[in-house]
């Protein structure tokens, strides 16, 4: 009763933002205070260039986990895009991790809070599951 | 078709859905907002200007930022996460976006402000660009509802530049 509404709004949802992963929730707390582990986040994936201060949601080479960040800087070439991203505080691995658009799930264009705790619950606690 | 379970996961469905569009709803009343917002920023200080081991240009500037963004604040609104970046065009970028400050304001009352501080995140260009550059800085400002759609917006101020020299 809950499954088929539940998955007509998440197809409606891929479709209406272009991404194949329309919704993230937010695991970390590196967005605080601005985003809290457990909300949810809707993305939008447009073809416009990603600029500085956006909020994106993207995938590390080999990794299969979503990581939400801010961009703090952006260098454009005239014919592709390249990306620096940094959190307030923290640099990867000592240098810095520069994106290429095709890592870039989408980004952040509004988010609902708390929902997405339901998710992390079921997730660590498999007993919740069934 | 009528144990705890199944009831108690109707009525979360429901619940949640109703909790949805009421945010939806909270939402929507942030385009009724109309914001008026001011910024100025001047470069007080060049403190130095050179080019890094590895071939970047990298400069280091003390910034004057004054803003008032009272007026971007509503009522769903959790805070305003405001930055300022330098934006320039060198010949293998059609645009570069170096992010020199940024700054929570978690009310409204803190939105109204100036300071002045060197930069808090390093101007390092891709490449050696930078001597004699002109560019803009732009104070961009997100504001992060208490729930729902986020609003961005930027005020552009042309006309800085860089000294053709290292120093």
């Amino acid at each position: 009763m809950v499954v088929t509404p539940a998955l007509m709004i998440w197809k409606a949802l891929m479709c209406t933002t272009g991404s194949e992963l329309p919704v993230v929730v937010v695991l970390s707390g590196s967005m605080e205070p601005g985003f809290k582990r457990g909300d949810i986040l809707f993305l939008h994936a447009s073809k416009d260039p990603i600029h500085a201060g956006e909020i994106i949601v993207f995938n590390v080479d080999g990794e299969d986990i979503s990581i939400v960040h801010r961009v703090v800087k952006v260098h454009e070439r005239k014919d592709t895009a390249k990306l620096d991203v940094l959190t307030k505080r923290i640099a990867y691995y000592h240098d810095q991790l520069w994106l290429q658009e095709r890592h870039i799930m989408g980004r952040a264009v509004g988010f609902l809070p708390y929902v997405g705790s339901f998710t992390i619950i079921m997730t660590e606690k498999p007993v919740i599951k069934q | 078709m009528h144990s705890f379970w199944y009831r108690a996961n109707a009525l979360l469905t429901f619940a949640v859905t109703i909790l949805a569009l009421m945010c939806a709803m909270a939402s929507i009343t942030d385009h009724l907002n109309v914001p008026q917002p001011q910024a100025d920023v001047q470069v007080s200080n060049i403190n130095w200007f050179r080019k890094q081991p590895n071939g970047n240009d990298e400069v280091s500037l003390t910034l004057t930022i004054s803003a008032d963004l009272q007026s971007t604040f509503t009522w769903n609104t959790k805070q305003v996460f405001v930055f300022l970046a330098a934006e320039y065009e060198t010949p293998k970028n059609s645009l570069n976006q170096v992010s020199l400050w940024d700054g929570i304001i978690p009310s409204k009352d803190q939105a109204k402000f100036s300071i002045q501080t060197t930069n808090k995140y390093r101007f390092i260009d891709q490449g050696s660009n930078l001597r004699g550059k002109e560019f803009n800085l732009t104070l961009h400002w997100h504001v992060m509802p208490k729930t729902g759609r986020m609003f961005a917006d930027k005020i552009v101020m042309p006309g800085f530049g860089l000294p053709q020299e290292y120093r």
